[in-house]
């Protein structure tokens, strides 16, 4: 179950790339809606850590065009905008797929709803 | 009394592959339970599990907070064990994540003092150097427990940047042995992440003496 909450958080570590490597871009996704139970609190706790743009734009390449290009200013006692982003953030599952960076065109893949971060010995930065 | 997680979903065919919560997943649960008034206060938004396994610590602390109250995000080298962590969420009705990858590749660049609770409970067990990265390239069983020298191989890449990930507010656990040295551990988290460590939990479990060590940025 790769969710928006989660491809936000991933950038790519290829070695050597560094800038323009996130956010990831899907290719092929094969999109699951599942709905779960909304928590205001969470939302407005896990807001801060958001990349917003990359969220934005990673849902609209998923089609869903629900939130604002920029936070509405009362984001935390907003309930329309932070049900919107419930449902961008927890509802939308990517569940096979791939991720590709933007930069270096490496691509991830996601099976099972599950992505491979996993480079080959090779690419690997810093070791 | 914070119920263990329902693993009844796993078989023995999976255990071939995935680790069997053991002794050392254990004593992490009693720790975590052990804190949960305290860890309740920090209201953890992110919390990470390298090496999730089974998912049985994932859910359990999903259990201890509540199950929509923080993001549930577990990696592992393993693939099976990557997928358990999932199916184990679910069973428990915790929405895990899972991220196949070394320990937390990928995730570097974005969490930079972004995770409220870090969890590890390592591959710990000294072993040849080779042995531990043969078992590492496996991405198989083997991986869960083959440590290399003084057990530290695969802990110490996690040590290195403990004190870059956790938010001010976070919390680090991480199961070690004897053989680790856990008071070391400690003076070198000390000295180079500028955290204050302490064994909050120990005891002798079959062959091993097993320790919960947690961490916290100094006052
Ligand atoms: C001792 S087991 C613990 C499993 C589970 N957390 C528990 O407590 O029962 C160690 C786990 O770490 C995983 N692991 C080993 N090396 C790793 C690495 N470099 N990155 C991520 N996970 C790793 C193993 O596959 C295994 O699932
Ligand atoms: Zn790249």
């Amino acid at each position: 179950m790769v969710r928006l909450i989660t491809h936000n958080l991933l950038a790519c570590h290829v070695k050597g790339c560094d800038s323009n490597n996130f956010p990831l871009t899907f290719s092929d996704a094969e999109v699951e809606i599942r709905e779960t139970e909304y928590n205001a609190e969470f939302l407005k706790g896990f807001f801060p850590k958001l990349e917003w743009k990359a969220l934005v734009d990673s849902a609209r390449q998923l089609g869903d065009v629900s939130l604002p290009e920029t936070p509405p200013i009362d984001y935390d006692s907003n309930e329309e905008f932070l049900r919107a982003l419930h449902h961008v953030l927890l509802e939308i599952h990517v569940q096979e797929g791939s991720m590709i960076c933007p930069n270096c065109k490496h691509v991830y893949r996601i099976q099972s709803g599950i992505p491979n971060m996993l480079l080959a010995e090779h690419e690997v930065a810093g070791r | 009394m914070i119920p263990t997680p329902d693993l009844s979903h796993l078989t023995k065919e999976d255990y071939k592959h995935v680790y069997e919560p053991a002794e050392d997943t254990f004593i992490l649960l009693d720790a975590l339970e052990q804190d949960a008034d305290y860890l309740k206060s920090l209201n953890p938004r992110l919390c990470l599990e390298i090496g999730s396994g089974s998912g049985c610590v994932l859910s359990f602390l999903g259990a201890v907070l509540g199950s929509t109250s923080a993001l549930y995000l577990g990696t592992d080298i393993n693939i099976r064990a990557a997928q358990a962590t999932v199916r184990t969420g679910l069973q428990n009705k915790v929405s895990t994540s899972a991220l196949v990858t070394s320990l937390y590749e990928g995730l570097e660049q974005r969490i930079k003092h972004q995770v409220d609770v870090l969890v590890f409970n390592p591959p710990y067990v000294p072993t040849l150097e080779g042995e531990a990265s043969v078992a590492q390239d496996g991405r198989d069983i083997a991986g869960a427990w083959a440590g290399g020298t003084d057990g530290m191989a695969i802990t110490d890449q996690l040590l290195k940047n403990v004190g870059g990930m956790l938010s001010p507010r976070g919390v680090f656990y991480l199961v070690a042995v004897k053989q680790n040295d856990p008071e070391g551990i400690c003076v070198r988290m000390r000295r180079t992440q500028g955290l204050d460590g302490e064994v909050i939990l120990k005891r002798r479990a079959g062959g091993e003496f097993l320790h919960v060590l947690r961490f916290r940025r100094s006052e």
